[in-house]
């Protein structure tokens, strides 16, 4: 029953912050090539710009009408569908997020207005200046989040108080300062980059291809190609960045994303390719490149990475002592005056979390057996073929990003792009490559951290409401029910106007003009 | 700094501050919402209707996710029982919402009649279902809810769905639809003229009545017949929060003790009262601006009595008083209330002077003609 009700909770926190994740990276990235549009209108005082502007203007906000529509669902989803864990760790978690209203969400939301209804009631400087507060505000907004969902990787910063039954903030700046959070937004930003470049990118070649709207297209694809390029660049260098932080705080997730079964004596090797299998815990078979793994992820010669079986030797020591703050928490939550067991608490903290992966074997954890302690200790770590593959697919479609984007800046500082149909067929195919490839990169990153929502804090499992199965299957079918309607209708509306090109517009200026 | 139960109360107030501000701001967006399909008779009027709040209803509702945020960051118990107790009524609102970025921005991309009135109809909802289901909660929240915790602060909730929509919690709904629909409407009289704006402020007299009108009913009925609830162990303000640690009672008119014992505070359901009024005759005057201030002070009126009525209490529990969530011990450590205070001074008083800007730019009457001018970058 527990564990139905935890499955579907995540089943609909997946299929949530996948769907919300299909708009927010294009939001993310667009708006800078705005910024960019409608600055060169203002130093050139040429009217495409302004065009180039409105139009992508307006498939923005096809875009960020759904972005707004689906991240209220996750601000809420905390508490409808993870009741404890908002109790658990409210004290530190909400902080960013309602900070993340204060500071971005209020200056986006309030300036997407007057990007929209500006035009005629404000100068050209002015409003430039709406144009680049809204995108400083989205970006910010991503800070914000990306704060958040650091501190669920890597919890620093924090403490475990027993008076309250929760973490709490010790150090605001640590927090901030998370050098996951940091990796985290570098990385996810300039992915939303990327896709917006290669959305402008993939569509103005299509109007190259057909011969419409060449100037405006050009125009287009040139600023989309040299932003595009130092995008990828940017997401690939950050990329490793943050495979670095992550082999520092969660080796669990590194040795999972390469099925590093077992500590290889340093420098490891990398799997290029490998076949892993979950019941013998080994691959069947792999490709391997010497010395690669140990410099990505330590960045030396000589320190070792743990595989999973030492992993699962040192967490099996860490569930022992977890026991131990267990049976001492829930004494002192019985009579706060037991000294002893708030001794032993003191002792055994950090090792709270991993007691706790106890309680899906047995509610009494001081009678878990050593089968059961096993048992947890092999919960620890992810299932490694959803991440080694999600993870290689993610940096293939990087690769193959970085050869296209390459090839289109080389072609556009030659200016002869419009006549190589087969680069423009190739930008058109890859059209899907960003949004594939951040919603892999969301796997790695959430599924890859479980058992746990806290990392080493508070497992997945205590994390959840006490709703019904009746609820939750519910309000699952409710989420997929809506979110496949307005998906249908914003994918017409989208490519209705990409279609109709700048014509929809109304200026007169373009091919396929709206007739009223 | 300052100490810790001071904190707690002045998150008490900032709670309510945003609240009051999601009341008057996203507020007149959804009584706009409400209002919709009958001030505006044909698609024209209807595009007027919606461009008053065009430029702005995306910026309000960030009101309501801010607030949510910050329930979230200073009660984070209160965010966790109260979200995942009521579920179904928060997944109405959540899906009523849902409606509105995309009622607002794809409805008039197609021209087509049908497909307009389909986002008319989802806006009406997306503006009419959460006030009155925020109505419906604090009506139950007066009441107290049925939830309880175990030794480890894992909340349970005791209740169904359909035991919300008890009679007492429905007149609150009632109150909360026509306050709102009576704000949206003083805002449509501001922002338009001819037919729109003299159905608009037919709705505003009647809305009004019916807001006063429930509102002294339910005061009535909570005086009368409605238990209230006092924390019968000793109280300290300062303590570190711990909801299991008191014993609380059912006390019949429990809910008027803090006017006797601050009778200042009477001034709040008064003024709800006095500014209701002021409203509509200034409206009868025309002079619109300052009815849709007095409406506001109306709606803060309002929002404060509920507030102060339940003080020290934000959530209590019925089915297991003592469980129940007080001002007291339902927060923050005091480190995260002192960031968030910091935080809140910082950039409110930023959000409320862009705000007036962006309203600034975009004032004046919205009329046909402008919506016709505009044929391809207005709603």
């Amino acid at each position: 029953m527990l564990d139905n009700i935890v499955d579907l909770s995540r089943l609909q926190f997946a299929v949530t912050a996948l769907y919300h994740f299909l708009f927010v990276p294009l939001t993310i990235g667009m708006v800078w090539l705005l910024v960019i549009m409608e600055s060169v209108w203002l130093m050139t005082g040429k009217q495409v710009y302004q065009d180039m502007t409105r139009f992508w203007g307006k498939l923005f906000g096809i875009n960020f009408a759904l972005g707004v529509t689906t991240g209220i669902t996750m601000e809420f989803q905390f508490g409808t569908n993870w009741a404890y864990y908002s109790h658990y760790v409210g004290d530190i978690f909400g902080a960013p997020l309602a900070i993340e209203g204060l500071m971005a969400f209020f200056l986006e939301s309030t300036m997407i207005g007057l990007f929209f209804f500006g035009w005629e009631r404000l100068s050209r400087k002015q409003h430039l200046l709406v144009t680049i507060l809204m995108a400083i505000g989205t970006n910010l907004s991503a800070l914000w989040i990306l704060i958040a969902n650091g501190w669920m990787q890597n919890p620093v910063g924090a403490e475990f108080s027993y008076q309250t039954m929760r973490m709490e903030m010790t150090d605001f700046a640590a927090l901030l300062l998370n050098p996951d959070a940091q990796a985290k937004f570098v990385h996810t930003v300039s992915a939303g980059y990327v896709t917006g470049a290669m959305f402008v990118l993939s569509i103005s070649s299509w109007y190259l291809l057909r011969g419409r709207n060449v100037e405006f297209a050009r125009k287009s694809f040139r600023i989309a190609a040299a932003f595009g390029f130092a995008s990828i660049c940017s997401v690939i260098v950050l990329g490793d960045e943050s495979g670095y932080t992550v082999g520092e705080a969660q080796q669990t997730k590194l040795a999972a994303i390469e099925a590093m079964w077992h500590t290889e004596p340093a420098p490891a090797s990398f799997n290029l390719l490998a076949w892993p299998n979950e019941t013998r815990m080994e691959n069947d078979w792999q490709v391997s490149i010497p010395w690669v793994m140990g410099l990505i992820g330590t960045r030396s010669l000589s320190k070792e990475i743990p595989g999973i079986h030492e992993i699962m030797a040192q967490n099996r020591l860490r569930i022992e002592s977890g026991m131990l703050a267990v049976q001492a928490l829930e004494s002192v939550r019985r009579d706060r005056q037991d000294s002893a067991a708030k001794a032993v608490l003191e002792a055994h903290k950090k090792d709270l979390g991993f007691g706790l992966l106890l309680k899906k074997y047995t509610a009494n954890v001081a009678t878990a057996t050593p089968q059961m302690i096993d048992a947890a200790a092999r919960d620890t770590i992810p299932r490694v073929a959803p991440m080694f593959w999600s993870f290689r697919l993610m940096v293939g479609m990087g690769m193959a990003m970085l050869l296209l984007f390459g090839w289109a800046f080389w072609a556009s500082l030659k200016g002869n792009f419009q006549h190589r149909p087969r680069l423009l067929k190739l930008a058109l195919c890859c059209l899907p490559l960003p949004w594939l490839s951040c919603e892999l990169g969301w796997v790695v990153a959430e599924y890859g951290r479980q058992p746990w929502t806290i990392y080493g804090v508070l497992p997945t499992r205590l994390s959840v409401s006490t709703l019904s199965l009746e609820s939750l299957y519910g309000s699952l079918a409710g989420f997929v029910g809506f979110y496949t309607v307005l998906l249908v209708v914003e994918m017409m509306l989208m490519v209705r106007f990409a279609r109709q090109g700048p014509g929809s517009l109304g200026t007169g200026r373009y091919d396929h003009e709206t007739a009223h | 700094m300052l100490d810790y139960a001071s904190l707690k109360v002045i998150w008490w107030l900032l709670v309510g501050v945003l609240l009051v501000g999601f009341a008057i701001m996203d507020g007149h967006d959804m009584g706009v919402g409400t209002l919709l399909p009958f001030v505006g008779k044909d698609d024209t009027e209807r595009r007027v209707v919606i461009n008053t709040v065009g430029p702005h209803w995306d910026g309000n509702q960030v009101w309501f996710i801010t607030g949510g945020g910050a329930i979230f960051a200073a009660w984070p118990l209160v965010y966790a029982t109260a979200f995942s107790g009521f579920y179904w009524a928060m997944l109405l609102v959540l899906w009523a919402l849902f409606f509105r970025p995309v009622g607002f921005d794809y409805r008039s991309k197609i021209d087509n009649p049908t497909w307009r009135s389909v986002w008319d109809w989802g806006l009406f909802v997306g503006g009419t279902v959460p006030p009155l289901i925020f109505g419906v909660a604090f009506g139950n929240l007066l009441q107290g809810v049925p939830f309880h915790f175990d030794n480890n602060l894992l909340s349970t909730y005791d209740g169904s769905f359909w035991g919300l929509l008890n009679p007492f919690a429905l007149l609150c709904g009632v109150v909360s639809s026509a306050m709102i629909t009576f704000h949206g409407g003083v805002y449509l009289v501001h922002r338009t003229e001819g037919d729109i704006q003299r159905r608009a402020q037919r709705w505003v007299m009647a809305s009004g009545l019916l807001w006063l009108g429930g509102f002294t009913l339910a005061g009535i009925w909570l005086a009368l017949g409605i238990d209230g609830y006092v924390i019968s162990s000793a109280v300290q303000p300062d303590a570190l929060p711990d909801p299991l640690a008191k014993t609380v009672s059912r006390v019949a008119g429990a809910w008027l003790g803090n006017y006797q014992r601050w009778p200042l505070t009477m001034l709040l359901p008064l003024s709800a009262y006095l500014a209701g009024i002021a409203a509509m005759l200034l409206l009868r005057g025309g002079r619109s601006f300052a009815a849709f201030w007095a409406s506001a002070v109306g709606l803060a009126g309002v929002i404060g009595t509920a507030g102060i009525s339940m003080f020290p209490f934000v959530m209590p529990s019925s089915s297991n008083p003592a469980s129940s969530l007080t001002v007291w011990d339902s927060v923050s450590s005091q480190l995260t209330l002192e960031l968030m205070l910091v935080a809140t001074l910082i950039f409110m008083p930023l959000i409320i002077l862009y705000t007036r800007w962006a309203y600034k730019v975009m004032g004046g009457k919205v009329t046909a003609a402008y919506v016709r001018e505009n044929n391809h970058s207005a709603y």
